[in-house]
């Protein structure tokens, strides 16, 4: 398990001081995928580079299995370094080696066997769908191919933990979902885990178990990406997945209803399944009509979000909502008539 | 022109020209040696200890830059003249091709240094990281990483160095140091000689475009980016 605890970064340019990282804490289990979101400059990419010991802390702690790393120097540094895999933004590969010399670096550092190493990256060609290109160099690949070497290479070390800072960010979105799906299908297969920086909602959803939504150097909230999702606490959590999930109110309706409420209705897992829209309008004396909805798959789980319009009396309707609740159903007003 | 035809004549100009020219590719060679080897290990000390560095020593570097930045701004004549003494000390002589050497070898070991610390810097700090957070130590980055992939832009530098070296040697020529600066000096220039004077020139315009040209080759070849 990695434990960060009350970690700050402090960069100071001449006179000026800048607190990139602010008491950030946070544990990442073994094996989970976990996203780090926010906008540039949240502190997002100082975090990683903390983590991978790029960067000095200027103070807190970074455990690793009971170890603080942040303490340790020299051959013990790189010993930790070789557990930490890195896939880096802009790929940073050796351009005048090849495909297969790329990804035995880590293994060449750490001075293992020919035959080993052979047998090694053979393998890890294999698991990122580049056998063919073992002899090219990286001037003759694309984007996503580098970006696959940037990852083979990550893992060559059998590392526990690996950080991708950015990875799909200079990439399409059709090559941006091809390597998502390798890194779940690696996670899957090796239990490796991975720490992902973005600051695309749609890596998250994808990809993630768990996150941290960064804003001005701290965690401004964390958790289960479901959890967020449905139920966002702070309104930077609010704001990104607003713009993940499909309701604007202007472009729905061309005024506002003069009775009732509107509703968000945010349901997921069981809850996807189960026909509570019907069962409410049998129960409860209401009126009810879908503004705009959608669904979709978040990790594998599927999470929906309806907009809904109520009105009828008062009492069918507080009972209405409690009903939904009591469902598994989210419930947010977010227009009332009356008020 | 039927003197060219005439075999005496042929003669006293290979008897002229070839030491020279002989002369030259010795010095040039031999301190091109030299000045690439120390001044490629000057340039990787410059470029590793340098504030954010692989091996971040600041006061080292601050010295040996102050060092390079004196050696690159005194003038080549007065370099020669200075390390008189040294080159005594060092190959026994003052004058001729061997003690021309010594001067030739300090004036370009700056150069070189600086010709390596930009090859390297023009790397990016990225592929540095990436080596670092692999476990490299810094002898591994050195050698697994800078110089692999800087191979062809130092060629290139150091192609520039040679030729340089070779306009350095003929400078170094015309106060005893010998080779074709010399004899474009004493024959050509003090004995009116113009066709010597046009043939040692001759001669060193194709000194310098076979090493730029095979400088080129080689350095096309070692790129792969």
């Amino acid at each position: 398990m990695l434990s960060i605890r009350n970690l700050d970064k402090i960069y100071i340019n001449r006179n000026t001081k800048f607190q990139a990282l602010k008491n950030v804490s946070v544990d990442i289990e073994d094996g989970e995928i976990f996203g780090f979101i926010g906008l540039s400059g949240a502190g997002k990419t100082s975090l990683a580079r903390c983590i991978s010991m790029l960067e000095k802390v200027d103070g807190g702690k970074i455990i690793l299995n009971s170890a603080d790393i942040t303490k340790i120097k020299g051959s013990e540094l790189r010993d930790v370094r070789k557990k930490i895999g890195l896939v880096f933004q802009q790929f940073n590969l050796l351009m005048n080696s090849t495909v297969f010399d790329n990804i035995a670096f880590p293994l060449k550092i750490a001075k293992k066997p020919k035959n080993f190493i052979e047998n090694r990256v053979a393998e890890l060609l294999e698991l990122v769908g580049l056998t063919d290109k073992k002899d090219s160099y990286p001037s003759k690949l694309s984007g996503g191919q580098k970006q696959r070497v940037g990852i083979a290479r990550a893992l060559a070390a059998e590392p526990e933990m690996v950080i991708c800072d950015e990875a799909t960010s200079a990439l399409d979105p059709e090559t941006t979902r091809s390597i998502l799906e390798l890194i779940k299908s690696i996670n899957k297969q090796t239990g490796v885990t991975f720490i992902v920086i973005t600051h695309e909602m749609d890596v998250i959803k994808e990809l993630c178990h768990s996150v941290a939504i960064m804003e001005g150097g701290e965690i401004i909230e964390q958790g289960k990406v479901i959890d967020l999702m449905v139920s966002p606490k702070s309104s930077a959590a609010r704001q990104f997945f607003s713009k993940s999930l499909t309701f604007d109110m202007t472009s729905h309706l061309t005024e506002l209803p003069k009775d009732g409420k509107i509703l968000k209705a945010t349901f997921m897992g069981d809850s996807a399944l189960k026909p509570f829209i019907m069962q409410v309008i049998r129960n409860f004396e209401i009126e009810l009509s879908i503004l705009s909805g959608g669904i979709e798959s978040v990790g594998g789980t599927m999470v929906g979000e309806l907009i809904l319009k109520i009105s009828g009396n008062a009492e069918a309707l507080a009972s209405s909502i409690q009903y939904l609740k009591d469902l598994g159903v989210g419930i947010e007003v977010i227009y009332d008539a009356n008020l | 022109m039927m003197q060219i035809f005439d075999y005496g004549y042929l003669s006293q100009l290979i008897s002229i020209l070839m030491p020279g020219t002989a002369d030259t590719i010795f010095m040039v060679s031999i301190s091109s040696l030299f000045a690439i080897s120390i001044g490629l290990g000057l340039g990787v000390v410059l470029y590793i200890t340098q504030p954010g560095g692989v091996c971040e020593i600041t006061l080292l570097n601050k010295i040996l830059g102050t060092i390079v930045n004196i050696g690159r701004s005194i003038p080549f004549v007065i370099i020669i003249i200075a390390v008189f003494p040294l080159s005594r000390f060092i190959v026994g002589t003052s004058i001729g091709r061997t003690a021309a050497i010594v001067p030739l070898t300090i004036a370009a070991i700056p150069f070189v240094a600086r010709l390596v610390e930009a090859n390297l810097n023009e790397l990016g700090q990225g592929i540095v990281e990436a080596a670092v957070s692999a476990g490299a130590t810094p002898m591994q980055i050195i050698f697994r990483v800078l110089l692999p992939e800087s191979a062809s832009s130092l060629v290139s530098s150091f192609t520039l160095t040679i030729i340089s070296l070779i306009g350095y040697s003929a400078m170094a020529g015309t106060i005893g140091g010998g080779g074709l600066g010399d004899v474009a000096l004493r024959h050509g220039y003090q004995r009116f000689r113009t066709d010597i004077l046009i043939l040692t020139v001759l001669i060193l315009v194709i000194l310098v475009q076979f090493i730029q040209i095979v400088g080129q080759i080689i350095s096309k070849r070692l790129d792969k980016r």
